[in-house]
């Protein structure tokens, strides 16, 4: 436990001494929201409708260089081979970066989810942050787990999506139609998608917690 | 098991393709093109069964190292793409005159093609990621997560709009396979396509046997002729 607070600590400072990852990723993030929306071409009648997808579109692509990204600072100077040859149990690194994922994508996503709510003319900001929270921590499960392992193979930047991607399907959906339940009616509606997203939350935490070590053993 | 398997799966299919352009019915409302349910169920069913091969096989790859269990996933993932790929070039031949679109987001197309991106992405992770011995390590990571993935996705793609029919379990306004010889041929060509899944899951391992081998043998010559140099 301690060893992955410090770990988190570490990750936190890194970001906050050079905010370039989060600021890079902000940028890209509003960019997609923008191009995502744009390609659409709604009308404003149809904007709200588009809400959901571009939402969730824009989290998952962002998300995914966010991760990326923290694994390929690691890489520099071996401070990867660093982190490992410490006498830390692999869990509470994965616990660790999972962490700081969390952190990071949340507020990444504090500044996003707004902002799709003032381009597509719906009020986000208020009805989501419990649904925000549940998709982070799936999303940052699997992604930490693949993150390390992207890191440590060859054609890496191109790995992390393909492998990610297809596996990140049920949380898409399930956070698109929960996104889509909400704002059509309240949570009554949002039963199913939440579910799935509480499911791949409890499957990937685990999953990603037992698998860690596996990908980082040398 | 070896001998018997090739020929075994050559008497299957020809069964299997007696059975289906001979002596089955052709169905009342779809005609001819019904036909080809017996080829898409079974490589499903197939496909099916090769991506829990992988599932089992990695599991006791991380449990023992054993590098049989790595040959097979490897095997079990190249032979499930390879159905999963039949499944989706059969499917559209088949919507094409029945729904008049080659393809829809329904719940069970979903399902197949993002299985055939996860097994993919693993043949992509196998064949691009580096050569070193870790990575049998990874993809036996990937093999496990994708196995937990499919009820997830299963779930998921509920929520989505859906149109597929379910023969057998009859329900969406499936009727089930009334006539015995249309049961006869899907369960006959279930068991030709498995057996021909069995004799390549069996030519891949022992192919990727004979190619570990062959390195080993590599380096022993190099390091002999590094001692005679």
């Amino acid at each position: 436990m301690r060893d992955a607070l410090a770990i988190l600590a570490k990750d936190l400072r890194i970001e906050w001494r050079t905010r370039e990852g989060i600021s890079s990723v902000f940028v890209l993030g509003v960019l997609l929201v923008v191009v995502l929306t744009m390609a659409h071409d709604p009308s404003p009648e149809t904007a709200p409708t588009l809400a959901p997808g571009v939402l969730w579109a824009a989290f998952v692509l962002t998300g995914m260089l966010g991760v990326q990204r923290g694994f390929l600072l690691e890489r520099e100077n071996d401070c990867l081979a660093g982190l490992l040859g410490a006498p830390v149990d692999p869990a509470a690194i994965y616990a660790g970066k999972l962490a700081a994922n969390v952190v990071l994508l949340a507020v990444m996503q504090a500044v996003v989810v707004p902002l799709v709510g003032l381009f597509l003319h719906v009020d986000l900001a208020a009805r989501l942050p419990a649904l925000l929270l549940v998709c982070l921590l799936g999303f940052a499960s699997l992604a930490t787990l693949f993150g390390a392992l992207a890191a440590r193979v060859r054609a890496r930047e191109v790995m992390l999506p393909l492998l990610l991607l297809p596996l990140l399907v049920p949380l898409l959906i399930g956070a698109v139609q929960a996104t889509r339940a909400v704002l059509v009616g309240g949570l009554a509606g949002a039963s199913g998608g939440l579910g799935v997203l509480a499911a791949f939350d409890v499957i990937f935490g685990v999953a990603g917690w037992l698998l860690f070590a596996y990908v980082v053993r040398d | 098991m070896r001998r018997v398997l090739p020929p075994l799966t050559g008497l299957a299919m020809l069964a299997a393709l007696v059975l289906v352009f001979l002596l089955v019915p052709t169905e009342a409302d779809m005609g001819i093109v019904q036909r080809i349910f017996y080829f898409h169920v079974s490589s499903a069913w197939v496909a099916f069964l090769g991506f829990f091969l992988v599932a089992g096989a990695s599991a006791v790859y991380l449990w023992n190292g054993a590098p049989t269990a790595d040959r097979l996933a490897y095997a079990g993932a190249e032979v499930g793409v390879l159905f999963c790929t039949l499944v989706l070039v059969t499917g559209p031949i088949w919507a094409r005159p029945i729904w008049g679109v080659w393809w829809t987001w329904d719940p069970r197309l979903t399902m197949t093609v993002v299985l055939w991106a996860i097994y993919s992405s693993y043949l992509m992770l196998r064949a691009f990621g580096g050569g070193d011995a870790a990575i049998a390590r990874y993809a036996a990571v990937l093999g496990i997560v994708g196995v937990l993935d499919i009820p997830l996705i299963v779930v998921s793609v509920r929520l989505l709009r859906g149109i597929h029919p379910a023969v057998i379990t009859r329900t969406q306004g499936g009727t089930g396979l009334a006539d015995p010889w249309m049961r006869a041929g899907l369960l006959v060509s279930a068991l030709a396509l498995i057996l021909l899944a069995a004799w390549l899951v069996d030519l891949r391992v022992r192919g990727a046997q004979l190619e570990d081998e062959v390195a080993a043998l590599r380096r022993e010559m190099d390091a002999r002729r590094g001692e005679v140099a």
